[in-house]
């Protein structure tokens, strides 16, 4: 019987892209509503069907979060597409948290939820963390690689293909003008793409099961972190709007539309 | 942080492939570096390889490794981060490419740092914008504590390089150490276009070219464009998924983006709306493209585009 396995997968909560996005007075993003953020569903999939793919192994995969309290319903959306148990890290030291501070967050549940893992063989778990692309709301899609740092462990980022062969990942990834496909031991951690997999849609079925999955809750003492190890490490000076772009000229073609563009093009000194 | 005080800073750039030639967002990064302080080089290129194309006034060291260093082995961190101590650097900066993140992110966290992505301005007193949001705000932010680490966005500056003489290349005692094995390397596809992060001019297509990319082709090649796509377009199978432009995909900001047959959904316009000039070209009225288009034309792209062509070809001729 092959060691268990268990795939860690980040998730967060973030705010509707597709609606207005708000600041509070402190200039940090409101957070007080939100969904699970869509780049976080390919690396779901992506453990589930590495999990699916692993009959004859116990695989457990479990959805973990840094985020305020609301962040349970990414959670929970997570269990409705086949996460086994969630896990959520929530501490007012962390609002306003930058890049470093996120990673090292995000580092110690990691940390703390394979470490409190029970499987039912006696051997040690291998493991394996995934994340999304970037988050839809940071956009830096650097906290990846310093999840890999903190752990000590290779970060494969921006994966388009990834599976699971004989207890080594290959995983195919974008790197200068290439497509590089690589093996890799595990531990590893490895952002996924939205070109890697399409995403599942929970059934009724699923919803009700997600019902009974185990999710826990964590502050920064229960990792083992100090507030001051995760004071951020960039300063914010200040936040604009962007201003409106004015509206431009729209025009129906006549059948010198062609030509319009053109003359505009050479008015802005473009062509 | 220490730059303001100092007057001239040590500004440490991470190329992390070098080719023939610089890329023009490298040309742009080392000019930016130029403008903050003294720059050096650090490469996992070979020595033979940096030497060449670092030939440029106003560079002054190019460190590499002993061997070459590829991404993503953190080797190339264990480069940077020598490097950042031989160079006493208090800037350190890359372009904005996953690589070069990855290897920045790394180095932020051996070197108790922040780090600043996508970067569209830096300023000498240490204050760097960024465009957060997808565009719908701008920051400015600034190191709180330790050096400046930033990735620097393309399309930002006019790459102002001079050639010189070649710089010393100092290898540092650094050696691969992949901890994965390669199984392969396939070259993308090459367009013989621009790079489209990094294109001054971007032709996207939409759902209305209906599989036919012809004339959006025959549109960019004429204006020297990339070409782009939205997520319809890519999920269609009508254009590579790396050509994506959007929330998802790639964030362009080019001096023109003529947008063709795409409806403009949130999604699209969050990776574009910075482009300085938008145009497009749609047959519905209703569009939400044309509520930020800044020149837009209701109609059919099968008449327009082949007449824009034959009009940019009768001006040149």
């Amino acid at each position: 019987m092959p060691a268990p396995l268990h795939i860690i997968t980040l998730v967060k909560w973030v705010p509707d892209s597709q609606l207005e996005r708000r600041f509070t007075q402190e200039n940090r993003l409101d957070r007080s509503e939100g969904i699970l953020g869509e780049l976080d569903e390919y690396p779901l999939e992506a453990a589930l069907q590495i999990k699916e793919s692993l009959t004859d192994r116990e695989v457990r995969v479990s959805a973990v979060t840094v985020g305020p309290e609301g962040a349970s319903a990414a959670l929970k959306k997570a269990l409705q597409l086949g996460a086994d148990d969630g896990f959520r890290l929530t501490d007012d030291a962390l609002a306003g948290a930058d890049v470093w501070a996120t990673s090292a967050a995000a580092a110690a549940l990691v940390r703390t939820v394979r470490d409190q893992a029970d499987f039912e063989s006696d051997d040690d778990a291998e493991w394996l963390v995934l994340t999304g692309m970037a988050s839809e709301d940071g956009e830096s899609g650097a906290v990846p690689a310093q999840i890999g740092e903190r752990l000590g462990i290779p970060a494969l980022t921006q994966a388009v293909e990834i599976g699971l062969q004989a207890e080594h990942l290959v995983v195919s990834r974008i790197s200068g003008g290439a497509i590089q496909k690589l093996d890799v031991a595990l531990p590893a951690v490895v952002s996924v793409t939205d070109q890697a997999n399409d995403p599942r849609y929970p059934n009724f079925k699923a919803i009700m099961a997600a019902k009974k999955k185990p999710v826990s809750a964590f502050d920064l003492a229960d990792v083992g972190l100090a507030p001051a190890e995760t004071v951020p490490k960039v300063e914010l000076v200040n936040v604009r709007q962007r201003a409106a772009r004015p509206a431009g000229q729209v025009v129906t073609d006549d059948g010198a539309g062609g030509k319009k563009i053109v003359d505009y093009l050479a008015k802005e000194r473009l062509v | 942080m220490s730059m303001a005080t100092s007057g001239i800073s040590q500004v440490l750039v991470l190329l992390d492939r070098v080719n023939e030639s610089l890329t023009g967002a490298q040309a742009e990064l080392l000019t930016i570096a130029e403008r903050l302080g003294d720059v050096s080089v650090v490469s996992g290129a070979s020595a033979e390889a940096a030497a060449g194309p670092l030939s440029i006034k106003g560079v002054r060291e190019v460190y590499v490794g002993e061997g070459e260093i590829l991404p993503p082995d953190v080797a190339l961190v264990d480069l940077l981060e020598t490097a950042v101590k031989e160079s006493g650097a208090s800037v350190i900066l890359g372009t904005d490419t996953p690589d070069a993140v990855d290897a920045l992110a790394r180095l932020a966290v051996r070197l108790d740092a922040g780090l600043i992505t996508s970067a569209t301005g830096l300023d000498t007193d240490g204050t760097v914008t960024k465009s957060v949001l997808a565009g719908e705000r701008t920051t400015v932010s600034r190191a709180a504590e330790g050096p400046l680490i930033a990735t620097v966005k393309p399309n930002i500056v006019e790459a102002l390089l001079e050639g010189g003489a070649a710089p010393e290349v100092t290898a540092l005692p650094v050696k691969p150490a992949p901890g994965f094995e390669v199984l392969e390397t396939a070259e993308l596809p090459k367009s013989g276009r621009p790079p489209l992060a990094e294109a001054r001019v971007v032709v996207a297509a939409g759902r209305g070219v209906d599989g036919d990319l012809t004339l959006v082709e025959e549109l960019a090649d004429e204006l020297g464009a990339a070409i782009g796509a939205s997520r319809a377009a890519t999920d269609a199978g009508w254009v590579h998924h790396s050509a994506q432009v959007g929330q998802t995909g790639v964030t362009v900001s080019p001096q023109l983006y003529i947008s063709v047959g795409i409806s403009g959904a949130i999604q699209q316009k969050a990776g574009m709306q910075t482009a300085d000039v938008i145009v497009a070209i749609n047959k519905d009225e209703d569009a939400p493209v044309f509520e930020i288009a800044d020149y837009g034309v209701v109609g059919d792209l099968n008449d327009v585009l082949p007449q824009m062509v034959e009009e940019l070809r009768a001006r040149k001729g």
